[in-house]
C-alpha cells in the first residue's frame, strides 16, 4: 500500500519569514522522491508539515487524496526517519521496530513476529535481543528503517537519514534504501543537500532554494538540463560565461562577450530574461587549436589527479576561471601547468540560464 | 532504639512521617510542573518558574508567615477550609508536611525539569509519527527515560524536607508529638539546661539522613546521564 502526496500552493510562514513559498508538487504512489537544495532553503519544513509537526500557512497537502489539515502527526498514514535516527535507547532492536504495533495493541507474539521478519528485510537478522548501543550507524539506520516499515505506513518520509554515516558506507545504504523502496513500493520522500545522494536514488528530484521549490525533474534532466543558474550550480560545476545574448533561432542563440561569441541552447521557459551561459567541466574539451565556434584560450593553470579523471583549471584573458575534466583512459592527452590550450565545448552541450527563481 | 529517649524517638518517626508525606504528595505536582516548564510554551512561564523557585531564595521564616497568613486558622484559604471540612493545617503534622513539601518543592522541580532536558525530543516525535499519542508517548519513551531523575528529585526533596526548621516553626510551631521534627527536637533540646547530648544524638541522626540522600541522588543522576546516552 503507498499513497500518493499532492502539495498544493503550500506556504509556511514563521514569523516574518517565509520558509516554503508556494509549493506545488504532485508525488505519485510508490514514487522515489527527493527534496534537494542547501540547508535553509526549506525542504526539511516540506517533511515536517507532510508529517503534521507544522501545518501549512496556506495551501494544502494533500495524500492519497485525502486533505491533512488538521490531522495529527500519529494519526498520518507517513512514518519519519530522522536524521539522528531517533531510536529507543532504553528498549532492544526488536521492541523498537515493534513500538508502533505495540501502540496498536498488537499482541507480543505477532510483534516479536514482525520484528524478526523486518530484521530480515533489512539484512540483519539475529539482532533481535541486542541493544541500540550494541549497533554501528549502518546497522541503526537498518532499525530506524523497519522501525518505520513495521507500522506499514503509506508514505516514508527520510530527513538526511545518511549524513551521520561514512563514505563508503553510505554510498552502500543508497543502494540498501533503493532496494528496500522497490521491494515495499512505498512513496519515499528524501531530504537531502547531498546532490550524489538525490540524483543516485530518486525517481523524481524537487531541487530548492530559498523556499522555492527551482525544479521538478528526473536526476538526469535535472543534471543535463536545469533550468537555472542555481540548479546548474548545485548539481554540478560550470563554466559560466556572460554576455549580450542574441536572438532565438530553433532553441539556440549567441551570446557576445568579452571572451567571444559563443552558441547555445535556450529552453523556451527561458526566452526574455537576463541569461547567462553554462557549460560543464567534463563537457569541455581541451584542444590544441581553436576550434570553429565555442573555443576559448586559456593558461593552465592547475592539474589535479581525481582518479577516474583529471581536472584540469585554468585562467583565459582578464582573469577567468575555466575548467575542463579529461578522462583517465590513458589516451587523451592531459596539458601540463603553463601550456596555452583551447576550452572547447559543443553547442548542444551549452545552455544559457537565467539566475535561480527568488522573490523579487 | 534503647540510646534514644521517648521524645527523641517520636520526633525522629514524626520527621520521617512528615518528609516522606510531603515527598510523595508533591512528586506529582513536582512531575507535571517540571514538564510545563521544560517543555511548555506559554504565557507566564517565567512567572511560574519565579513562583516555584520563590521558597528557595526568600528567608524561611517569610515562606512560613505567608502560609500561616492563607492556611492558618484566620487566613483566607484556611478559615475555608476549617469552616467547609472542618480540616486545618495550623499546627498539625499535615501544616509541618506541607512547610516541608513547599520548603522542598524547588529542588524536586530543578532535578526533574534537567532529566527531562536532557531526552531529545525527536525520540518523542519519533513515536509520535508510529502511531503514539501523547500520554503513551509519555508513559513508553519519556518516563522511562527520566526514571532516574524523578527518584533523585523525590531523595533530594526529602532530605531537604528532614532539614526544614524555618518554615514549619513559623507555621506549626513546635508542639511535641505532633510538629516536632529533628530540627526543631535540636532547636528544643539546646534551649533546655543539659539537653546537649540529646541534640548530638539527633544531629548525627540528621547528618547521616543527609549524607544517605545525597550519595543516593548522585548515583541516580549518574545513571540518567547514562542512560540517555544509551549505556
Amino acid at each position: 500500500m503507498s499513497a500518493g502526496i499532492d502539495l498544493e500552493n503550500v506556504c509556511c510562514d514563521f514569523g516574518t519569514f517565509r520558509a516554503v513559498d508556494n509549493a506545488n508538487v504532485s508525488i505519485k504512489p510508490g514514487e522515489f522522491f527527493s527534496f534537494l537544495g542547501p540547508s535553509g532553503c526549506g525542504k526539511t519544513t516540506i517533511l515536517r508539515m507532510v508529517s503534521g509537526f507544522i501545518e501549512p500557512t496556506q495551501g494544502a497537502i494533500k495524500i492519497g487524496g485525502k486533505d491533512m489539515k488538521g490531522t495529527r502527526p500519529n494519526q498520518r498514514p507517513t512514518a519519519l526517519i530522522f536524521q539522528n535516527l531517533a531510536l529507543f535507547p532504553l528498549m532492544p532492536i526488536w521492541e523498537n521496530i515493534s513500538f508502533g504495533l505495540e501502540v496498536r495493541g498488537v499482541d507480543k507474539a505477532t510483534r516479536r513476529k514482525k520484528a524478526e521478519d523486518l530484521l530480515k528485510l533489512v539484512d540483519l537478522p539475529g539482532a533481535a535481543d541486542k541493544m541500540v548501543s550494541q549497533l554501528s550507524g549502518g546497522q541503526k539506520q537498518r532499525v530506524a528503517i523497519a522501525r518505520a516499515l513495521a507500522v506499514e505506513p503509506q508514505v516514508m518520509l527520510l530527513d538526511e537519514p545518511l549524513s551521520a554515516l561514512d563514505l563508503k558506507l553510505r554510498q552502500h545504504m543508497r543502494a540498501e534504501l533503493r532496494a528496500i523502496q522497490k521491494r515495499t513500493g512505498v512513496t519515499f520522500i528524501y531530504i537531502t543537500h547531498d546532490q550524489g545522494e538525490a540524483l543516485a536514488m530518486s525517481d523524481r528530484v524537487g531541487v530548492m532554494s530559498q523556499g522555492r521549490i527551482q525544479q521538478i525533474a528526473a536526476p538526469r534532466d535535472i543534471y543535463d538540463n536545469p533550468v537555472n543558474g542555481f540548479v546548474a550550480s548545485f548539481v554540478g560545476e560550470n563554466n559560466i560565461f556572460e554576455g549580450e545574448v542574441g536572438p532565438v533561432a530553433d532553441g539556440m542563440a549567441a551570446l557576445n562577450g568579452a571572451h567571444g561569441s559563443f552558441r547555445a541552447r535556450v529552453l523556451p521557459e527561458a526566452q526574455g530574461k537576463a541569461l547567462k551561459l553554462y557549460v560543464r567541466p567534463e563537457h569541455t574539451l581541451l584542444t590544441k587549436v581553436k576550434a570553429a565556434e565555442n573555443s576559448v584560450e586559456m593558461e593552465v593553470t592547475e592539474v589535479a589527479f581525481e582518479g577516474a579523471f583529471i581536472s584540469v583549471h585554468g585562467q583565459a584573458a582578464g582573469g577567468k576561471r575555466l575548467s575542463a575534466e579529461v578522462k583517465n583512459d590513458g589516451v587523451t592527452v592531459v596539458p601540463a601547468v603553463g601550456e596555452k590550450v583551447f576550452a572547447t565545448f559543443d553547442a548542444a552541450r551549452a545552455l544559457l540560464l537565467p539566475d535561480a527563481n527568488v522573490r523579487g | 532504639m534503647d540510646w534514644l529517649s521517648p521524645e527523641e524517638t517520636t520526633a525522629l518517626l514524626l520527621s520521617l512521617r512528615v518528609s516522606l508525606v510531603a515527598t510523595l504528595v508533591s512528586l506529582p505536582f513536582g512531575v507535571a510542573v517540571a514538564l510545563l516548564l521544560a517543555r511548555g510554551r506559554f504565557y507566564g512561564h517565567a512567572l511560574l518558574n519565579g513562583l516555584v523557585h520563590l521558597p528557595l531564595i526568600l528567608p524561611p521564616v517569610v515562606t512560613g508567615y505567608l502560609l500561616l497568613l492563607t492556611l492558618g486558622r484566620q487566613g483566607w484559604v484556611g478559615a475555608a477550609l476549617w469552616e467547609w471540612f472542618g480540616f486545618t493545617f495550623a499546627f498539625r503534622w499535615t501544616g509541618a508536611a506541607l512547610a516541608a513539601a513547599v520548603m522542598a518543592f524547588p529542588l524536586m522541580v530543578r532535578a526533574i525539569r534537567l532529566a527531562i532536558e536532557a531526552v531529545d525530543p525527536k525520540l518523542e516525535e519519533a513515536a509520535g509519527t508510529l502511531g503514539a499519542s501523547r500520554p503513551t508517548v509519555f508513559l513508553t519513551v519519556t518516563l522511562p527515560l527520566i526514571l532516574p531523575g524523578i527518584i533523585a528529585g523525590a531523595v533530594l526533596a526529602f532530605a531537604k524536607a528532614m532539614g526544614e526548621f524555618g518554615a514549619t516553626i513559623t507555621f506549626v510551631a513546635n508542639i511535641p508529638g505532633e510538629t516536632q521534627t529533628l530540627p526543631t527536637a535540636i532547636y528544643a533540646f539546646l534551649q533546655v539546661p543539659g539537653g546537649d547530648a540529646a541534640a548530638l544524638r539527633l544531629v548525627v541522626i540528621s547528618v547521616a539522613v543527609a549524607m544517605v540522600a545525597l550519595i543516593l541522588s548522585e548515583a541516580l543522576s549518574r545513571r540518567v546521564a547514562r542512560r540517555i546516552a544509551g549505556r
